[in-house]
């Protein structure tokens, strides 16, 4: 398994949408090195052969009919947003960006 | 009234020895006296009256639900009610006001139970002491000092300090049975499904399930029985009925298996005073007519590894909404993507932050198989694990927790230390079982959980050993001193 560095914290940081001082970043992979470290125990169980799970219990996809219900109140909707106009929520400029 | 049952109160209520108005007052009181304890986030002293109010009206007319209402009770701060702010101690929700009905809160609500606040948590329910929470500490009512647990810290400490007979709290890997122990209440974790999780703000989806803290295993049979069922909105709510559990408590548990398992009590496990007190406790199961014997959960030792990196994963994936978009605060920025960080950055806590850096981690390209898959087939294992152990036994006893209730500051710095105090409640989660503790004694004046375990979907028998250990013994009934948290009003 990997070794965990600043560099790599803050790669992960950037995918996750977080800005981490560089002090912060250092102390990070610390700790996340700290908690790798102590997951690396899982190596040692052999389960080529087991399936993983993914939910507890097994359930079949519930289903329901096609028909449509009332939805939320679009004014409720929009009563959290932190900047809203008419029937949207407004946000910064998207362009003129490297990412999306 | 004060440390009165849920149960108690119902027969007060229906005896009219008491009104729903004089209780949710008395509750209001208790819980500004508390303040020190910081249990509570919100309190809603008008809505509740006037939810008293209506429960004494339906009452005089010959109309009340059930035993639970005119109850009053508390929900932690993750749990959606319509009307009400739900913030998950996270400054990212600091503003957030529910717009609609999450179930467990409506059936409450529905049964004519009187909520009267939210309670304090750890952000997002990340966390085992309630230190990682924007408004600060909740306290642990036996000694003001030390944690209460956590993530529902805050609703374990309002129903020890008897503020409220019941609260909610959700459990992903010990926060209902982790602060129930260090608190000396009672604190059920049910099978996962069975309360719907819409409107419990997520944090590791395959895990979370929300469920009651009360004084007694009999009080939480009957908030189950009211919270539980099928719901359409959630697609892994069971296609079951609410059970039926307050039949189910007998008081008998003659014939009933009891499985130790060796690994709950290997060196190196829980501290002495406290396995002392779980084999008292098992002692005493066996002379009300239990046998027991060893089980073996060989994969137990890994379930903190594998815990940790499915929840993580699952959190990383499920707290991507909060970007300042829809709700909660959002930072100033020129362009989205800048906005985005510094929303997160801002409004997430240190722990949020290390643990959505660990799944985002263990979710990327290249660690996916190495970590998270490899945790999912751990989970297979130990769901198996437990499979095995049940062919032999009715229910599974051990300690809730290692140690009793750690000092405040003690452990923030150690994420990973922090992080074994869930050693034994986890596995639970990750199997989808139910569990439950209960007071069973104290080490140097704090309060031992004895945590029991049963099959998907048996509360009713779980509920059963519970109900009848606490008749048989009176730890539920010892409560801390108001004067230690209490300042004149």
């Amino acid at each position: 398994m990997a070794r965990i560095d600043r560099a790599e914290v803050e790669r992960i940081a950037e995918l996750a949408r977080l800005e981490l001082t560089p002090a912060e970043a250092e102390r990070t992979a610390a700790e996340l090195a700290a908690i790798l470290g102590y997951v690396e125990q899982l190596a040692a169980l052999d389960t080529d052969a087991v399936e993983p799970t993914s939910h507890p219990l097994p359930l079949p996809t519930p289903l329901r009919e096609d028909r449509a219900e009332p939805p939320l109140d679009p004014a409720l909707a929009l009563a959290n947003a932190p900047v809203a106009e008419g029937f949207a929520f407004v946000v910064p400029k998207v362009l003129d960006e490297d990412e999306g | 009234m004060r440390f009165a049952t849920a149960s108690d109160l119902a027969a007060a209520l229906a005896g009219g020895r008491v009104s729903a108005v004089e209780l949710t007052d008395a509750a209001l009181a208790a819980a500004e006296r508390a303040r020190a304890l910081g249990a509570f986030v919100h309190l809603s002293p008008e809505r509740a009256r006037a939810d008293a109010a209506a429960s004494d009206a339906r009452r005089a007319r010959g109309d009340a639900r059930g035993p639970l209402d005119g109850v009053p009770v508390a929900l932690k701060d993750l749990i959606v009610d319509e009307g009400e702010p739900c913030t998950c101690a996270s400054r990212i929700l600091e503003n957030f006001v529910a717009p609609y009905a999450g179930t467990a809160a409506a059936r409450l609500r529905a049964a004519g139970a009187v909520v009267i606040g939210r309670t304090n948590m750890d952000e997002f329910a990340m966390g085992s002491s309630n230190e990682h929470s924007v408004y600060g500490p909740a306290r642990n009512p036996w000694d003001p000092e030390r944690t209460p647990g956590g993530s529902s810290g805050g609703s374990a400490a309002a129903v020890a300090a008897g503020v409220v007979p019941i609260a909610l709290g959700s459990d992903t890997g010990g926060s209902i049975r982790q602060p129930a122990a260090l608190c000396g209440v009672v604190g059920l974790k049910p099978t996962y499904g069975r309360v719907s999780r819409y409107g419990l703000v997520a944090f590791a989806s395959s895990l979370d399930q929300i469920g009651p803290f009360a004084r007694t295993a009999a009080d939480c049979a009957l908030v189950l029985e009211a919270i539980a069922g099928h719901d359409p909105r959630d697609s892994t709510s069971l296609p079951e009925p609410a059970p039926r559990l307050r039949a189910a408590l007998s008081g008998d548990v003659s014939g009933l298996v009891i499985g130790l398992p060796r690994e709950f009590f290997a060196a190196g496990g829980p501290a002495p005073a406290v396995a002392e007190r779980v084999r008292e406790a098992i002692a005493e199961l066996e002379r009300a007519g239990a046998k027991t014997r060893e089980v073996s959960l060989p994969h137990a030792p890994y379930a903190i590894a594998t815990y940790y990196l499915i929840a993580t994963a699952e959190a990383s994936s499920n707290l991507a909404r909060y970007d300042g978009v829809r709700f909660g605060r959002r930072a100033e920025a020129a362009t989205l993507g800048e906005m985005y960080r510094r929303t997160r950055s801002q409004g997430f806590g240190p722990e949020v932050k290390r643990r959505i850096l660990l799944g985002t981690y263990v979710l990327s390209a290249g660690y996916y198989d190495a970590y998270y898959r490899k945790a999912q087939k751990a989970r297979t294992l130990l769901r198996r694990d437990f499979e095995a152990a049940f062919a032999g036994c009715d229910v599974i006893a051990g300690p809730t927790t290692p140690e009793t209730a750690f000092r405040l500051g003690e452990r923030t710095e150690d994420p990973l230390r922090m992080y074994l105090s869930d050693v034994y409640t986890v596995s639970a989660n990750l199997a989808g079982i139910p569990g439950i503790s209960l007071p069973c004694g104290f080490a140097d004046g704090l309060p031992v959980g004895l945590q029991l375990l049963g099959r998907p979907l048996d509360e009713a028998t779980l509920l059963r050993v519970a109900d009848a250990y606490q008749r048989r013994t009176d730890w539920h009934t010892k409560t801390p001193d108001p004067a230690r948290w209490e300042s004149a009003a």
